[in-house]
């Protein structure tokens, strides 16, 4: 579930710890080594959990004090109860999942709040290489071959937006992303985010 | 559960001096009354059993390590399993041999004992000095035997709490131990939970499963067929069950290994001699290293307390506890969990984990998950692993801070 590199995530740290409320009770789904979870203690005194696949990274993040345990964003969130959590978080990993409809279902029923950030597929450089050169697109935040990559679900921000409309979910905020890491200009229409983007963070609430 | 070691080549016969031996022997007999640790006696404070009888004057004997500090936040209880004592970090009083917790508890380990209080009782039933079916009955002045009542994994952790409000401690830091210990850990977490800041289950389950009983009966039959047995009143009679304890140890040690280690370690390797004997003395050292293992335990251990022990941990059941589910065992705990558990346990496999963590997770409670990768099977939570107390140690240091205690030393850099 580690699916983005370090560099390029922390730039989505950035906007996610400003959506989130000092003191509240946190569900980091896809934590990694916790290293966000670690950022939001420090910073908002949270109360923080996370999940992660990956054992090397449970382990980790144990080892650095942090409540994280070894689950599966797929089969293992059923067994949480509603609003147990303020914010859950899935950064980064929600194109690794089997069943996003289902994960995504899941978050916002265990979070009065869920905060969603995704590698965007309709960002321009992955659409052109896609049209020039005929292969499944690599860039600095995908650097994986699609043989290699553990993400299966790509989409897009519309396609998102799209998905959070059918389900009924009401978009808070919404962040677009450029390869610097700068923010989109918020008036910015959503085909332009969608070319722009290369990354988005959303705000959701049921 | 082991004795940590695994020594090849056990020589056999090994010849020991009768005075040796009935003096080790007499200090076993003298440390399931008068223990050479600490006992808090409870006369006419009696000891209500799940079993629907109490026990009216009973006793229970403990070790501490480290200094209870001004607030007396800092305690932390240790759980030991089913054959494990009080001596969890110093020389064995019977033995001489090193306490089976040293690898993760003392100054500067994990369970740091520079920083903690540290407790370790015998378990109810046990037979280290605490009262246990070896005990004398102060009714009849005879040892219980069979007549001691059958105890359960909530009347250790009854007894448990006793003695930590005879220390005067309201609120543990921690509550640790693994495989029977850590059903007590459970069973602390879901009847006391108020009083436990951070509990730390091991290598255990919220339940044994039939293959865990099977194992056990296997066990207590083997006791039960020795002549030497005499149903139950060996020690009036001034025999021991030797042999039936020792082939019960036998088997159950078999469980604590998995099978990659125990090929590994012993393969068919034949016992000093080049060919097999067409006879039945112990040709394979694996044959010769059971053997060892059986005959030292017997130095150290009542059989009647391994009846009463396994059965404790059979009756263990957490869910039918509970109105038939987990979580509801851990509704609103306040308490900070970790759930450790080994890749190549298949005594308490980590499945039983994370049923613990499912539960904890279901009752919304605060708590990490760690299995550690090991061929060393269940015993591993008694040897070196470095994974695992990496983890444990993170995890007292991020209770100790929530806490706002002192944290363990920082471990080896990883």
């Amino acid at each position: 579930m580690t699916a983005a590199p370090p560099i390029a995530r922390r730039v989505d740290y950035e906007v996610i710890r400003d959506l989130v409320e000092p003191g509240s009770r946190i569900l980091d789904v896809g934590c990694g080594d916790g290293a966000l979870m670690a950022l939001l203690e420090r910073v908002h005194g949270v109360r923080a959990s996370g999940i992660e696949l990956s054992q090397s990274g449970v382990n980790r993040a144990v080892a650095m004090g942090l409540s994280v345990i070894q689950g599966d964003a797929d089969t293992d969130l059923d067994a949480y109860p509603d609003d147990a959590f303020d914010y859950v978080i899935l950064s980064q990993t929600i194109q690794a999942t089997r069943d996003p409809k289902h994960v995504l279902e899941n978050l916002l029923r265990i979070g009065r709040s869920c905060i969603v950030s995704f590698p965007n597929f309709g960002f321009w450089k992955l659409r052109l290489q896609l049209l020039v050169e005929g292969r499944m697109p690599t860039t600095g935040l995908l650097p994986d071959p699609w043989w290699a990559t553990s993400n299966i679900h790509f989409c897009t921000i519309r396609d998102f937006v799209a998905l959070c409309d059918e389900m009924g979910v009401e978009l808070e905020k919404a962040i677009a992303l450029n390869t610097g890491g700068q923010r989109i200009p918020l008036n910015a229409p959503w085909w332009f985010w969608n070319l722009l983007g290369e990354q988005a963070v959303f705000l959701l609430r049921r | 559960m082991t004795d940590g070691t695994m020594p090849t080549g056990v020589p056999r016969g090994e010849p020991t001096a009768e005075a040796h031996v009935s003096e080790r022997e007499a200090r076993r007999r003298r440390e399931v009354d008068v223990p050479s640790s600490p006992v808090a006696r409870f006369d006419d404070a009696p000891l209500v059993l799940d079993a629907g009888v109490s026990l009216p004057s009973w006793q229970i004997a403990y070790k501490t390590y480290g200094t209870l500090n001004g607030e007396r936040t800092n305690a932390v209880l240790l759980c030991h399993a089913l054959t494990g004592d009080q001596h969890a970090a110093n020389r064995h009083p019977v033995t001489s041999r090193a306490g089976w917790w040293e690898a993760l508890v003392g100054p500067g380990r994990p369970v740091d004992t520079d920083r903690f209080f540290v407790i370790c009782a015998n378990v109810l039933g046990g037979c280290s000095g605490t009262t246990g079916p070896a005990s004398i009955d102060p009714a009849t002045g005879s040892p219980y035997g069979l007549t001691m009542p059958v105890v359960t994994i909530g009347d250790m952790v009854r007894a448990q709490k006793r003695l930590v409000e005879y220390l005067g401690i309201e609120s543990l830091f921690a509550v640790v131990g693994g495989s029977m210990g850590g059903m007590q850990v459970l069973e602390w977490g879901a009847s006391y939970g108020e009083s436990v800041f951070s509990a730390l289950p091991i290598a255990a389950g919220t339940r044994h499963s039939a293959q865990n009983i099977a194992f056990h009966e296997v066990g207590r039959q083997a006791i039960m067929a020795d002549p030497d047995w005499r149903g139950g009143r060996y020690i009036d009679e001034a025999v021991r069950p030797r042999k039936g304890l020792s082939v019960a140890r036998m088997a159950a040690h078999i469980t604590y290994v998995s099978q990659t280690a125990l090929h590994r370690k012993f393969g068919r390797a034949l016992q000093d001699r080049d060919v097999v004997t067409y006879g039945f003395e112990a040709d394979f050292q694996i044959e010769s290293y059971l053997r060892h293992q059986g005959s030292t335990f017997v130095d150290r251990f009542d059989a009647n307390s391994y009846l009463y022990l396994t059965r404790a941990m059979d009756y263990f059941d957490l869910a039918v506890q509970h109105g038939g589910r987990v979580a509801n065992a851990f509704r609103g705990t306040p308490t900070r969990w970790c759930v450790v558990s080994f890749s190549s346990d298949w005594l308490f496999p980590s499945e039983e984990s994370r049923t613990i963590v499912h539960a904890l997770n279901a009752a919304g409670a605060q708590v990490s998950f760690v299995e550690i990768e090991t061929d060393k099977g269940h015993d591993a939570f008694l040897l070196e692993e470095p994974e695992f107390h990496a983890a444990v140690r993170g995890f007292l240091t991020g209770a100790a801070r929530a806490r706002g205690i002192d944290p363990p030393a920082p471990g080896p850099a990883a």
